[in-house]
C-alpha cells in the first residue's frame, strides 16, 4: 500500500467547455479512493504544469473533446519536462481520432482512453502504473 | 485496448427480464396498456385543444407542416469563413432551408484569432470570426429574406448579433422585416457547453440587453434561443431538460419586464432548442406538454394576450449524446429515428447530428445524408399530411399530462432552491446534472440502460474507416494575416472612440447594444469588444463542486 493515496489531476485543456466527460471521470476516480484535483474549464498548458507541481499529483490527466490535444499537448510536453514532471503518468480521454494516437504516444502519454472507455478500465491503468 | 474485452452479444439485460417494471427516463412508470381511464386519471383532454389556439399542445399553428415543412438547419462550420460559405452554399443546393452557424472556439468566447490562447484552436469546430469583414465574406451570396440564419454563440452573442445586423444593414435588408435566430442562451452554458465569458449577472444582463434592442430596431429577429438542449446532453433527463429550458426562459423574461417592457413586445421572440433522443413517445409527449406549460406560463403568470407571445416556438434536434461510436453505421438509423420524433413532436426547425459526429466535423456526404434524411419523411412517408398525428392515443395523451406535472414539480423545486440563477452561480445546478450523468455511464456500464453495440449486441469490431476532417494550419495563418491587415486599414481613431463609448455604456449600466453596433461597424474585433467588456464586468470564475 501507498503511505498516501494516488494523487490524480484531471485538466481540461484549451478552450473546449464540453465537461461532462471529465467530471463523470472525476466522480468515478473519487469513488475508486483517488485523490482528485479537477482544474475546472480552459486551462492553459502553463496553468496545468503549475498546478500538477503544486498539488505533487501522480497522475495528469486531460479531457480533451474539441480537437486541439496534439498541438496542446506538445507545448505542455515542454512545461513538463522544464518543471521535473516528466516521470508522472500522463494519460488523455475524450474524443481522440485514431490519427492523433500516435503522435499522442510519440510525445509521450502513456494512456489514451477514447470515447467509450469503461471507467474501470481507467481506475485499474491508474492503479496499475501507480503502484 | 479496448477490443480484447469486447465480444459479440446478445439482448440487452432488461430484454431478458420482462417481468420488472419500466420507468422511462423522466421516472414515469410505463403500464402494459392504457386506456380512456388512465387518460381521465392523469388529468383528461383539457389540456389538448386544436392546433393553432390555446393551450397549443398539439401545435403552434392550424396547419403546420401541410403548409409548410420544418425548416431543416443543419450545424456548419468550420475554417475560414471562405470554407463555410462554400459548405453554406453545398447545403442550400441540396434542399436546406436555414442556415445554422457554428463558430471555432476563440470567436465564441471572445478571443481573437491572433491571440495566444486561441493557437491551435482557429476554425477547429466552427468558422472564425474577427471582425464585421468575416460576417460579410461567410454570407455573401445568400439571400437572407429566403435563408433565415441561426447563430449559434452565446458568450460573445451580443456581438454577433450586432455584426449580422451589421452586415445585413450594410447589404440593404430593412432591420424591421430582418428574420434570425441567436442561440445567445448564456446561463444553459454555465450548465453545458461552458463558453461563458462574464459572471452570470452582467451575463444575463446583456442576454436582457439583446432582447430589448432587437425588440425596438429588429422585431422580428429572435435574440434568444432558450436551450434545454445542452443540459440534456449535460445529464438531465427530458422532464428536466424543457422545465430548466423554462425556468431560464423565465428568468430572461424578467429581467426584460424590469425594463419596463410588455410581454407581449418580446415574448413572441423567444424562441427554444430541445433535444430529441431516447425514447420516441417520452419525446413526443415531452413537446406537446412543453408546448401547453408554455403557453400557460405566458399567459397566467405574465399575463400575456398576443397569442403568438404563448407559443413555444423550436428547433429540435441534435441527439449527440444518443449516439454510439460503436457500430456508427447504427447511427444512420437512430438519426432517421430522432427526425421521426421531430417530425411528430411538432417542431419548427430541425437539424441531425451526422453519423460521424463522434469522430470529426461532419463530411459533406454526412451531411447531404442527414437532409436526405428529413427530405424522405417530407416526401415519402406522410409526416405532412396531417398536424399532430399520435393525438387521441390514450398513450401519448396520459403520457403527455405526466410529463406536463413531471415539469411543473421540477420547476418547482428550482423555485424553491431560490432559483436558477443563484444555482447556476452557485454551481448546484451543474452538480445535479453531472451526477445525473455519472450515474446513467455505470447504468450504462452495467447493462441496467440498454444501449445497442455498447452493452448488447456488440460485435468485435475495428475502428472504422472515417473520412477525417483535416485541421487546415494555412487556414489558420490566413486568418490571423487578414486580421493584421485589418487592424492596419480601418480607422483606429473610430476604433478607440467606439471602445472607450462601450466602456462607459457597460459602466453606466445602459443597454450596451448600440455601443456594440457602433463598434461593429467601425471593425473593431471580437477580441477587442469583449476586452472592453471584460474591464467593466470582469471574468467568471467557475465554481467546482462535486
Amino acid at each position: 500500500m501507498n503511505a498516501r493515496r494516488i494523487r490524480v489531476l484531471i485538466a481540461k485543456p484549451g478552450l473546449d467547455g464540453h465537461d461532462r466527460g471529465a467530471k463523470v471521470v472525476v466522480r468515478a476516480l473519487i469513488d475508486a479512493g483517488f485523490e482528485v484535483i479537477y482544474t475546472g474549464l480552459r486551462q492553459p498548458p502553463a496553468a496545468v504544469a503549475q498546478v500538477a507541481l503544486q498539488e505533487d499529483v501522480d497522475v495528469i490527466g486531460l479531457s480533451s473533446m474539441a480537437g486541439s490535444h496534439v498541438s496542446y499537448c506538445k507545448r505542455l510536453k515542454e512545461l513538463l519536462v522544464e518543471k521535473g514532471l516528466d516521470d508522472k503518468l500522463w494519460i488523455i480521454g475524450g474524443s481522440i481520432p485514431a490519427p492523433d494516437q500516435e503522435a499522442l504516444r510519440e510525445l509521450g502519454l502513456d494512456g489514451i482512453f477514447p470515447a467509450g472507455t469503461r471507467l474501470e478500465e481507467i481506475v485499474d491503468f491508474i492503479n496499475e502504473r501507480c503502484k | 485496448m479496448t477490443s480484447q474485452q469486447k465480444k459479440v452479444t446478445g439482448a440487452s439485460k432488461r430484454r431478458q427480464d420482462i417481468s420488472r417494471p419500466i420507468f422511462n427516463e423522466s421516472g414515469i412508470e410505463i403500464k402494459k396498456t392504457y386506456t380512456a381511464e388512465d387518460l381521465e386519471a392523469s388529468g383528461g383532454v383539457e389540456m389538448v385543444g386544436l392546433p393553432g389556439e390555446y393551450p397549443f399542445t398539439r401545435g403552434i399553428h392550424k396547419e403546420m407542416y401541410r403548409k409548410r415543412p420544418w425548416t431543416m438547419r443543419q450545424y456548419t462550420g468550420f475554417g475560414n469563413p471562405e470554407d463555410t460559405n462554400e459548405r453554406f452554399k453545398f447545403l442550400i443546393e441540396n434542399g436546406q432551408t436555414g442556415l445554422n452557424v457554428a463558430f471555432d472556439l476563440p470567436s465564441q468566447i471572445g478571443l481573437d484569432s491572433d491571440d495566444d490562447l486561441a493557437i491551435g484552436e482557429i476554425g477547429r469546430v466552427g468558422m472564425a470570426v474577427d471582425s464585421l469583414k468575416d460576417f460579410e465574406v461567410a454570407f455573401d451570396g445568400i439571400d437572407l429574406e429566403k435563408i433565415t440564419v441561426s447563430l449559434t454563440v452565446n458568450g460573445s452573442a451580443a456581438i454577433m448579433i450586432a455584426m449580422y445586423l451589421a452586415m445585413a444593414e450594410k447589404r440593404g435588408y430593412d432591420l424591421s422585416k430582418l428574420r434570425g435566430t441567436a442561440q445567445n442562451d448564456i446561463l444553459k452554458e454555465f450548465i453545458g457547453r461552458g463558453t461563458w465569458i462574464f459572471p452570470v449577472e452582467p451575463s444575463i444582463k446583456l442576454v436582457a440587453d439583446t432582447i430589448e434592442y432587437c425588440a425596438n430596431i429588429a422585431p422580428k429577429y429572435s435574440p434568444v434561443s432558450v436551450c434545454g438542449y445542452h443540459i440534456r446532453e449535460s445529464g438531465a433527463d427530458p422532464a428536466q431538460e424543457m422545465a430548466y429550458g423554462f425556468v431560464i426562459a423565465k428568468a430572461y423574461t424578467d429581467l426584460v419586464l424590469e425594463r419596463g417592457l410588455d410581454v407581449d413586445e418580446f415574448a413572441s421572440r423567444l424562441s427554444f432548442n430541445f433535444n430529441i433522443y431516447g425514447n420516441i413517445f417520452e419525446q413526443v409527449a415531452k413537446f406537446r406538454a412543453g408546448r401547453g406549460l408554455w403557453a400557460k406560463i405566458i399567459k397566467e403568470e405574465y399575463g400575456a394576450t398576443n397569442p403568438r407571445s404563448m407559443v413555444l416556438r423550436m428547433i429540435a434536434g441534435g441527439g449527440g449524446s444518443g449516439l454510439t461510436k460503436e457500430q456508427p453505421e447504427v447511427n444512420i438509423v437512430r438519426g432517421a429515428y430522432y427526425a421521426l420524433i421531430s417530425a411528430l413532436s411538432g417542431a419548427q426547425t430541425m437539424a441531425l447530428c451526422c453519423y460521424d459526429e463522434a469522430y470529426t466535423i461532419p463530411s459533406q456526404s454526412a451531411q447531404q445524408l442527414s437532409l436526405r434524411t428529413m427530405q424522405v419523411l417530407i416526401e415519402e412517408m406522410g409526416l405532412c399530411d396531417t398536424v399532430d398525428p399520435l393525438a387521441g392515443s390514450y398513450y401519448i395523451e396520459t403520457l403527455t399530462n405526466q410529463m406536463r406535472e413531471r415539469m411543473e414539480e421540477i420547476m418547482q423545486e428550482v423555485d424553491e432552491q431560490g432559483g436558477i440563477v443563484k444555482m447556476v452561480a452557485e454551481g448546484t445546478i451543474q452538480s445535479k446534472v453531472s451526477a445525473q450523468a455519472y450515474q446513467l455511464l455505470q447504468d450504462i456500464e452495467s447493462g441496467e440502460f440498454p444501449k445497442v453495440g455498447i452493452n448488447c449486441y456488440q460485435v468485435d469490431e475495428k475502428e472504422p474507416e472515417v473520412e477525417y476532417h483535416p485541421y487546415a494550419e494555412d487556414d489558420a495563418r490566413r486568418q490571423i494575416e487578414r486580421l493584421g491587415v485589418l487592424r492596419d486599414e480601418r480607422d483606429s481613431s473610430a476604433v478607440e472612440s467606439t471602445l472607450a463609448k462601450l466602456v462607459d455604456d457597460a459602466k453606466e449600466g445602459v443597454n450596451v447594444m448600440p455601443a456594440i453596433m457602433a463598434a461593429v461597424k467601425a471593425y473593431a474585433t471580437v477580441g477587442e469588444m469583449t476586452d472592453a467588456l471584460v474591464s467593466v464586468y470582469g471574468r467568471y470564475n467557475e465554481p467546482v463542486r462535486f
